[in-house]
């Protein structure tokens, strides 16, 4: 079965190579800014696309129980590389945002208490910094139970990025819709799978 | 009527003025970093013919600023008539050979500040959109121009996405409308008008946010009452009627005291807004209104 044949080639693949593919998409990106690639704006082609990106590798790492639980896909190992390059795209997008796109620490400042999908952004962010911090094997060792409630505060950053997404467009467009869509089926399955733990 | 308003803004106008301007803000910086000054991010040459058709805002054809320029080709502007109506003279429909046959078409090099606080310098070529309405013969009660952008669902993916309420609607107050800064503008670079650009037919008021030009236009009213806007309609917490270009002003979403210039590369650095865009030759139009509470 295909499943089967995913797990065993997982067993094979590594997980370091999700951080040198996303290294070298977020240098393409660069690269295409810097030559004319993105269009004649490239400071907020970029940023969005940094920004997407990022929510888009964390939906990802938020799908790995649920296929393992429902599908019998085996990917917990890639789940942390997943989860810290989406962090390094948050980064750069936050980078992008305060050096090339606003270009004032002052105004940054205002932005963030007065506009707020930049004061959700900014939430989300702070959210994921102790999880960047704590993702790597010592942390987890340490903490034991504490690593896992410690690392719940996936959900709320990821909601919280999603509602960011929607709150900045202007009109109805689709996309950031499928993404909170996305996140809620998610969390839904996911408090599923709890409750029927806590009842077996 | 034509010809009311002076362009100071062809290249050769502009580049001994701009050095006069840096050199004053030299003075003024005078002790202050050299570092921090806006020089050459300042320059007002046009933008190239290709940034101002592939960075455009035409939610009929999506939302993403490539998108117009993607999907615009499918928009028919073959056998385009416009609908005058309401308080004037002569209503009907309108051919574009009608309705600007005679009129002189002028160059006119403008600053384009859109909301979102990025801003072009576009070469138009059109009318005065005063000449228009001398030509439909305008009642005396009448105190508003609205527009109304086609809509043609088959071809416009946002129309079937319904992104935001469509017709695209638009209005100027008689007194703006009339104004020899106002243009019905039908081409770009003396090429007709891209179709992302707005073809064939688009109007053009230079001190006002970029939605306030709406393009396309297929149906052109005068009224007594202010007529309504669309994205006035969507969020009138965030977009007023009359949308002049404030640097005073802050957006909910965007500061507008500062703009980008399109073009300027992954480095280029912002520069202050104008009040009126630069046009200050409007600023009577307001006398005596709080521009922050009618923003
Ligand atoms: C750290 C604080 C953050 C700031 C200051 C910030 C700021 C911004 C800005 C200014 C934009 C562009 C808005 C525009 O073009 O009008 C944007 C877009 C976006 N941001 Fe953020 N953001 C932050 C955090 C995040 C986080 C944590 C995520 C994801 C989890 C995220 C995901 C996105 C997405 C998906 C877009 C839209 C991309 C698109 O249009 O395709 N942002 N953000």
């Amino acid at each position: 079965m295909i499943i089967d044949r995913i797990n065993r080639a997982a067993r094979k693949i590594p997980a370091w190579p999700v951080y040198i593919v996303g290294s070298l998409w977020a240098g393409w990106l660069f690269w295409l800014g810097l030559t004319g690639g993105l269009g004649p704006e490239p400071i907020n082609t970029l940023e969005r696309e940094y920004g997407s990106t990022a929510l888009q590798l964390l939906v990802a790492g938020l799908c790995i129980t649920p296929l393992r639980r429902y599908a019998g896909l085996n990917l917990i190992k890639y789940r942390r590389a997943l989860g810290v390059t989406a962090f390094f795209f948050v980064l750069a997008h936050l980078t992008i945002w305060i050096v090339l796109d606003v270009q004032s620490l002052s105004r940054v400042w205002e932005d963030i208490l007065k506009r707020p999908y930049v004061t959700i952004g900014m939430a989300s962010f702070v959210l994921l910094v102790p999880l960047a911090i704590t993702s790597n094997n010592i942390s987890v060792r340490r903490m034991g139970a504490q690593w896992r409630s410690l690392h719940k505060l996936t959900y709320p950053a990821v909601l919280m990025g999603s509602v960011h997404f929607i709150w900045l467009v202007k009109g109805w467009p689709i996309e950031p819709f499928v993404y909170f869509g996305a996140i809620v089926v998610l969390f839904a399955v996911r408090l599923d799978v709890i409750q029927r733990m806590s009842r077996g | 009527m034509a010809f009311r308003w002076k362009n100071d803004l062809t290249e050769k106008d502009i580049t001994p003025k701009q050095l006069w301007l840096n050199r004053r803000q030299i003075i003024a910086a005078a002790g202050a970093s050299v570092v921090g000054m806006p020089a050459l991010a300042q320059s007002l040459e046009p933008n190239t013919l290709s940034d101002i058709r592939s960075y455009n805002n035409y939610y009929e054809f999506g939302t993403g600023k490539e998108d117009p320029a993607q999907n615009a080709n499918k928009l028919d502007t073959s056998n385009w008539t416009i609908k005058v109506d309401g308080l004037v003279d002569n209503p009907g429909d309108y051919s574009l050979a009608d309705l600007l046959g005679g009129l002189s078409v002028e160059e006119r090099i403008y600053r384009f500040r859109c909301v979102e606080a990025w801003s072009m310098v576009v070469p138009w070529n059109g009318v005065e959109l005063a000449d228009v309405l001398n030509r439909v013969g305008v009642k005396s009660s009448a105190k508003y121009v609205a527009f109304e952008t086609v809509v043609q669902p088959d071809n416009m993916i946002g129309v079937q996405r319904r992104v935001i309420p469509f017709p695209y609607v638009e209005g100027l107050r008689l007194d703006e409308a009339r104004h020899p800064l106002t243009l019905l503008a039908t081409g770009i670079y003396g090429e007709p008008m891209a179709n992302q650009n707005g073809a064939p037919i688009r109007l053009v008021v230079p001190w006002k946010y970029g939605f306030k030009s709406i393009k396309s236009i297929v149906r052109i009213t005068l009224t007594d009452k202010q007529p309504p806007a669309t994205w006035n309609l969507i969020n009138a917490r965030e977009y007023g009627f009359y949308s002049n270009v404030n640097p005073n002003v802050s957006h909910p979403r965007w500061s507008q005291a500062s703009e980008r210039r399109i073009g300027g590369g992954l480095f280029a650095s912002r520069q202050d807004t104008l009040m009126f865009n630069g046009y200050d030759e409007v600023a009577s139009l307001y006398d005596g209104m709080n521009l922050a509470e009618n923003f």
